[in-house]
Parts: structure tokens; sequence; C-alpha cells
């Protein structure tokens, strides 16, 4: 009963996700994820879509431990992250133990799954943060 | 715009009802405040009925026509409200306006929920609903989650400790012992807070406002029409209602630890009562978690930012401090049925002004303040009412 | 086989997934008394072949530096694709902004699907059908529990951009395939597990296929097993690379650099790759490296590659296999059972 599975809303959301798509205020220059008709800032409506940077750094996170359906079993970290160009995205941060994660820490974007729909539906992929390699 | 106010109060006892459905529970309410009122029930012209998960929850939508006609007054105005868990709030602004419109003369206001028919997971996943589906409840966050974020900002930002934020659960559990219809009616210590299990880092499970159901009801009224109703020897007026909103999603917010809409709909409705938040002699804010308590003290001007957890350690949120705050028990205690609590929390409000909060009376509280919050701060509803007479 | 004009490797990418399990730790629950490797990489709960294949893919992008759009074919190897019908190549090609103008398909060859891959683009580039091909070897391996092949079945990915000569920083000189019908490994459709035929899967098959696939391009393209600097075989365990090497002349400090499988155990499809890439990570201009793959049913893949003055500015653009291997987190059997889906809710 919570929230019908759909293929075709998965679908409609790919490219950004995948890419991690923003959008760009043209006359104040914040930049939000994910892209919208109107700037979450001013408001202006001149707005576009802009390819947003994969490296940031984190600023808070929490450890999820009672899970909505569809995820878990096992705990998972979700984070506010700041990108490089000061965009701010809620992710989740993972290949990392909660102990090891701080404030400030570098991140880079990894492709992932986030979730099925359920054992014979469709998989749901999207953008997560691990700390940067190498 | 025409006066409005309160002419009849109604609630169930919150808790996990198995034997009361969402349609039980709303039209007991219903028919407690009616009666309440000592009006007639067929001079009723509108009802508003705030509950956020019906959907989801119990498959079920359309509850205005549904609960007029469980309570036999099919013919009335009626719609439901949503504004996730200011959803009882935002409902009773629409009654509120209704009346002081003109347009109507008698409304009555219902704040509802039935969450405890479905599982854990599932109502973690509807109450997520109340941020951006696609892009904030995709990543698994939890609604928890998105206040443990606000904890840990607060912390860092204040250098604030979780021993004095949960304090709060402390607080909200010792007044609900006398009151009636909470769901917990036993005192709990900081210790107890501080060991229960961790639902969200930082947050534990008793810093949380429990899962239960519960309805509660209001009837409000013109000045001429109220004159009519049982309640108008002791009479409460509502001396404003205001509503805002802020920016959905936390990531897209300036700041984490101010909760702009709070801010915005305090202003606006302390403007409209014509009074300062000195004024106020009894608060009922909304702390689904410790630390949205300590935040909303705050945002209400009761305390300077990043202060208000010296306000709740001080001791100045009991009864006899500074401002008596969640003297029924609040979120964590009384129960956070969650469409249905910005009703539950006018109607504390009311039965204070009334002078029926028994052993949790405020003597001689004329001005209340009651704040009603949704998503993490997405809307936000304050009501202030006043004792005229 | 070689393409009609110079072709080679304008770009290379690795991508091993966080976790391991020694084989320690798998003896003691099957109480067995040796192993043979000391550990091996396990695909994390939100990974799989596909989202492996992405990393590769992208920094394999950074050193090939070429806009993505410009790439005319997606080909994916894999035995263990999330999706029985519906491509991975399709969501690596939308992932990276190659779409929609494009060849794209996945393929199956168990552990050779990554150079069958690689080959057909190099015949795509080759023949001027495209500018550039990426062509990538991914695997989430599923290992069958208390057998053998639990040991070693792990996951990881390779991803090679092909394009002109003029850029690249591994020239193609040619490639040899040598295929017959020896079912040595299998997984019929609907099952779970792989069967395999025990010593059935040496001489008859890994060692009878890889020595004529080496010692056929060796004799197309006139060279001797001095004539390489390194050499890469399929790498099922740590015995069979070694062992093959010793047959075909190879000594063993020119297989070493190439040989992972001690440290992330069989990645399948990206073994041999991932064995390459290695190999590219540390290789100087002018070398010659031998890449022989192996995939059961059977087949092998040879293919010659020299490296040019290019690699040295360009291997430094995305992480090395190195990187990637010396970043682990040891989990037990339980949890591996459990981000294996051996075990669920």
């Amino acid at each position: 009963m919570v929230k019908a599975p759909s293929v075709s809303r998965v679908w409609r959301e790919r490219i950004v996700k995948y890419r991690l798509i923003g959008g760009l205020c043209k006359d104040c220059g914040k930049r939000f994820y994910p892209p919208r008709p109107a700037c979450p800032a001013c408001g202006s409506e001149n707005v576009e879509q802009v390819k947003l940077p994969e490296e940031g750094r984190l600023l808070y996170f929490t450890v999820i431990r009672s899970p909505p359906r569809d995820f878990g079993p096992q705990p998972y970290i979700v984070g506010i992250v700041e990108l490089k160009d000061g965009t701010r995205i809620i992710t989740q941060i993972v290949d990392a133990a909660p102990e090891s994660l701080k404030p400030g820490l570098e991140l880079e974007a990894v492709f992932r799954k986030y979730r099925e729909q359920g054992p014979d539906g469709i998989i749901e992929y999207g953008i997560k943060f691990r700390p940067k390699i190498g | 715009m025409r006066r409005v106010f309160i002419a009849g109060a109604g609630a169930t006892p919150i808790g996990e009802h198995w034997e009361r459905s969402l349609r039980d529970l709303m039209a007991e309410a219903a028919l407690r405040a009616i009666q309440d009122s000592g009006l007639d029930k067929k001079s009723i012209e509108a009802v508003y009925i705030g509950n956020m998960s019906s959907g989801p929850l119990q498959g079920q939508e359309h509850l205005g026509a549904l609960l007029a006609t469980w309570i036999g007054i099919p013919g009335v105005a009626a719609a439901k409200v949503e504004a996730a868990c200011a959803s009882g709030g935002a409902a009773f602004h629409q009654a509120f306006l209704a009346v002081a419109s003109g347009l109507y003369d008698r409304v009555l206001v219902v704040g509802v929920e039935k969450m405890t028919d479905a599982v854990t997971a599932d109502v973690t996943s509807a109450l997520i609903m109340a941020d951006d589906q696609e892009y904030v409840a995709f990543t698994g966050a939890s609604f928890v989650g998105l206040n443990a974020l606000v904890y840990r900002a607060y912390m860092s930002e204040f250098g604030a400790k979780q021993e004095d934020i949960a304090l709060f659960a402390v607080h909200d559990h010792k007044y609900a012992v006398n009151n009636e219809l909470a769901q917990f009616r036993r005192e709990i210590t900081l210790d107890d807070v501080l060991k229960s299990p961790l639902v969200a880092d930082p947050i534990r499970l008793l810093e949380c406002a429990p899962i239960g159901d519960g309805a509660a009801a209001l009837v409000l009224c013109s000045e001429e029409a109220v004159k009519s109703s049982r309640r108008n020897d002791t009479l409460v007026e509502v001396a404003a209602s205001t509503v805002a909103t802020d920016v959905l999603s936390l990531h897209d917010r300036e700041t984490l630890t101010t909760l702009r809409a709070t801010v915005k709909a305090a202003e606006r409705a302390y403007r409209m009562a014509k009074i300062e938040p000195e004024d106020v002699d009894v608060l009922e804010v909304h702390d689904a978690f410790t630390i949205l308590g300590v935040i909303h003290v705050e945002d209400l001007g009761f305390a300077k930012k990043g202060e208000g957890w010296r306000l709740l350690k001080e001791g100045e949120l009991e009864i006899g401090g500074k401002i008596p705050t969640n003297t029924l028990g609040g979120l964590k205690a009384r129960g956070h049925p969650v469409g249905a609590t910005g009703v539950y929390q006018i109607y504390d409000v009311v039965k204070q002004l009334w002078g029926e909060a028994g052993a949790n009376q405020v003597e001689g509280a004329e001005i209340g303040l009651a704040q009603n919050v949704g998503g993490v701060g997405g809307t936000v509803v304050v009501t202030i009412l006043r004792r005229v007479r | 086989m070689r393409p009609s004009r110079d072709v080679g490797i304008v770009g290379y990418g690795a991508y091993v997934p966080v976790y391991r399990i020694k084989g320690e730790e798998i003896a003691r629950v099957w109480g067995r008394q040796a192993w043979p490797v000391e550990e091996k990489s396990v695909p994390g709960p939100d990974e799989d072949s596909l989202t492996m294949a992405v990393e590769a893919a992208k920094n394999a992008l950074k050193r090939a530096r070429i806009e993505p759009a410009r790439i005319g074919a997606v080909y994916v190897g894999s035995e263990s694709p999330p999706y029985a019908v519906k491509p991975s190549a399709t969501v690596v090609a939308e992932a990276l902004g190659i779409t929609p103008e494009l060849l794209a398909i996945d393929m199956e060859f168990a552990c050779r699907a990554g150079t069958t891959a690689l080959q057909d683009v190099i015949g795509l580039v080759g023949s001027g059908m495209i500018e550039y091909g990426l062509a990538i070897g991914t695997d989430t391996a599923q290992g069958r529990p208390g057998d053998e092949l639990e040991f070693t079945a792990a996951a990881g990915a390779a991803a090679f951009i092909v394009g002109p000569g003029s850029e690249s920083l591994a020239l193609v000189e040619g490639s040899y395939s040598f295929v017959t019908d020896t079912p040595d490994f299998w997984r019929r459709a609907g099952e779970k597990y792989p069967r395999h035929a025990y010593r059935f899967t040496g001489k008859p098959a890994y060692f009878r296929h890889i020595v004529g696939a080496v010692k056929g391009l060796m004799t197309e393209l006139g060279l001797k097993a001095e004539d390489f600097d390194y050499v890469v075989f399929h790498q099922p365990n740590v015995k069979f690379p070694l062992r093959v090497a010793k047959m075909l002349g190879f000594p063993r400090e020119k297989v070493e650099p190439g040989l992972l499988s001690n440290v992330i155990g069989n990645t399948y499809a990206a073994a041999s790759l991932l064995g390459l890439a290695a190999v590219l990570d540390i290789a100087k201009p002018g070398q010659r490296v031998l890449v022989a793959s192996f995939g059961s049913g059977a087949g092998s893949d040879a293919i010659s590659l020299v490296v040019t003055d290019a690699i040295e500015e360009r291997r430094d653009l995305a992480p090395k296999v190195s990187d990637y291997i010396k970043r682990k987190v040891y989990i037990d059997y339980a949890t591996y059972a459990l981000y294996r889906g051996k075990i669920s809710r």
C-alpha cells in the first residue's frame, strides 16, 4: 500500500540521478540539486541544468538503524555532502565505517544500487559517496 | 475578519488502539467535541480533517465525507487537510479561516492518525513522505535520520551536549503522569533515555515521539454562535492562527539549526495577537525529537539561538518557570499520532485556559501558544489562544 | 587477427570492491586445511557487476580524456549481470553520457567475456566503423557454498577504451582466439551456482586453450616468448598461471606483476583485464605485453600490445589497480554470506 512501485517514475529521473545533474540560477548564482523550475534561494525562473562536480566534503551524517521498507537490513549511513562547487546534496556514504567519518572528510561520487522493486522488479541505481581513493 | 472562539473540545486517549479503527477514532473525538460544546450536531456547517497518512497506511482517502457520514451529518462542507505532521494545525487554520471569513458560523476540526495497523518499516516509509520522495526518501533517509542531521549540526554549532538536550524527554514524561489521555504515564530518567537503543545516530529511542493512534477535535464558532454553547462563560478566543513554509529539504537550506518557518509564523502570530513572547502563559512545542524541542523554544523567541537547552536544564520550562511548556506531556509522552498532534496541542492549551488541566494546572493561564511542525520545519503552524473572560 | 588500421588502448580503468574475506576464514567454516588464495574481494550489498563496470569505465574515460559521446560502442562481458534479460551496457552508457547514438550489448563467455568484448571493439574501431569503443569485463562471481571455487570466486571490473593508434597508450599488434566445445565449467539457466568438472578444468581446458591461443598468436605475429616484457594470464588461482607461463617459456618475473589472484581472488571476466591494467600501471614505453584469457566452455583470447610514450602522462589520471587492492576491509563468513545473498531476510 505504501508508495506504488513504478517503472516510468524511475526511468524519468535516471539522467539526473546517474549523472548528478543539478540546477544553476543565472541570476543569483546558487547551485542546487535536483534541478527545478525556480531557484530555491531567490525564486528566479532563469535557471539552467548543469553537471555537478563528483567530489566534495562531508558536512553531517547519521546511521540509519530503523530503515524504511526496501532499505537495510543492516544499518547504513546517510549524510549531507557539500560538492566542490558549493552544491549540497543528501546521499548515502559507503565503503566506510561510521567511526572513520568526520565532518570535512573528502569524498567522491560512486554509482551504486539504491534499492530493488522486489526480487523480480527493476533495480534503482544512483550516486552515493565514499572516502576519496588514491 | 470576524473573531473566532472555541466552543467545544474532545479527544480520545493516545495509544495502540487495536480495537479502534481510523474511522472509530475520528468519530469518537468529533462526537465528544460536539457534545462538549452542547451545540446541535446538525448545526455544524463544515468539517476539516487533519491527517497525514491515511492513504499509504490505510488505503483510505476522502476522510471529510467519511467522517460526515459516520457521525450522521452528511451534507456539510468537508475536506482532508494535509501538511505532514502539521496536518492537524493546518486543518485548524482552515477551520479558523472558515469562521473568520464570515462564511460559516460553526465548524468542526478533527485531527486523526491511525499508525499501528502497519509494521514499523511501513510507518517509517510513510513518515519520510514528508520530504522529497525522489531525492531524499530515495537515499534511504528516515525521518528520524533527517532530525539526527539537525541534532549533529546543532551540537557542533553551539557546543551543546546530548545529555542536556535529552532532558526534554524526561520533562515530557513527568508532565504526562497526570494526563489521562497520554500514551505514556510513567516517569523516565535521563539515564533511561541515554541508554535506550540508537535509532539514527545520535538520536536514541526515548528521544523520539512514539508511534500511536488517536484523534482530537475542536468546535470553532463565531461570536454570535458561541453564545449557544456550553463554553461561553469561560470563553477562549483564537487570537492568532498563522502558517508558514520553508524550503522543503534540509540540504537546500542555508541553516539546519533554525526553522525559518517557525520564526515567520511566530512573528506574524505575535503581531496578530498583539503580544510578545513574555505574555505567553503556557506553551506547546512540537518536540517530535528532543532536539526539536530545544530549537523550537529558541525560534519562538523564548531563548537566544543556541541557548534553548539552557532554559530546559535550568527548569524554566516547568510549571512555575519562565514559560511552562508541554504541561500535559508534549509529543514524547502525551503522544504523536502525526496528523492529529496539531489539534491535540491546541486541545491541551484550551484545557489550561479553561482551568481543566487538573494537577498540572497553570494558575490563571490566560494566553497559550501551540506550535505544530510538518516535516523538518517544511510547514509550521502557530496558534495563539486567549481567554477573554 | 589484425585490424586494418592502427588502433590501441586510449584509456583503461580498474575497480575492485573494498571488502575482503580471507581464504583461512572460508576454510574455517568448511573444515579445510588449505586454501588456494590468501584472500578474495567481495562486493558490498549495494554493488553488482553493473555498478563496478560504471566505475571502471569512468576511470578509463579519465585516462582517455575524450568526450563520452564520441564512444560508438559499449560492450560488457560478464557471467553475473544483474538482469538475465536487460543489458548492463545500456545503463553504463546512460550513466556515462554515451547515449543514444551507439552500439551496445552484453556478452557471456565465462572468464573470457571481457577480452572477447575487447576484441570486438578493436574490430569496430579497426574497421573504421566507430571512432572509439568501450569494452568492459566485470563479474560478481557466485561461489557455491562449500565448493572449491568458493575460495576464489571474487568481484572486480576492468574497462578499456579503444581508439586511433595515434592517441593510444598501448598499440594493439594483433590477437588470436582459440575456441572449442569443452564443458569444463557451466551454469544452466535458472541455476544460482555454476558447476565444474574438477580436474578436467586443467589440461583439456585451461592449459590446452591458452597454449593454443598464445602459440597461434606468436606464430601469426612472428614473435617469441623473449619478445614479451610482461605476460598476463587468466588467473583462477595462483598455480595455473605460473604453470602455463613455464610451459610457454615465460620466466616468473614477467608474470608476477600481472598476477593478482592471491590478493583479490578470481574476478572472472575482469581477471586477465585487471592483470593487464596492473601491468599498464607500471610498464615503460616500448615494452610489449601479452594477455591471454581463458573462458570455460571453452576459449582463450591472446592479445599482444606495445606500450607507447603516452602511458607516462596518462596512467596517473585515475586510481591504479594497487590503489584499489590496498584499500581493504575484512569481513567474516556470515557477513560474506549476507552480502552475497547466500542468506537473506
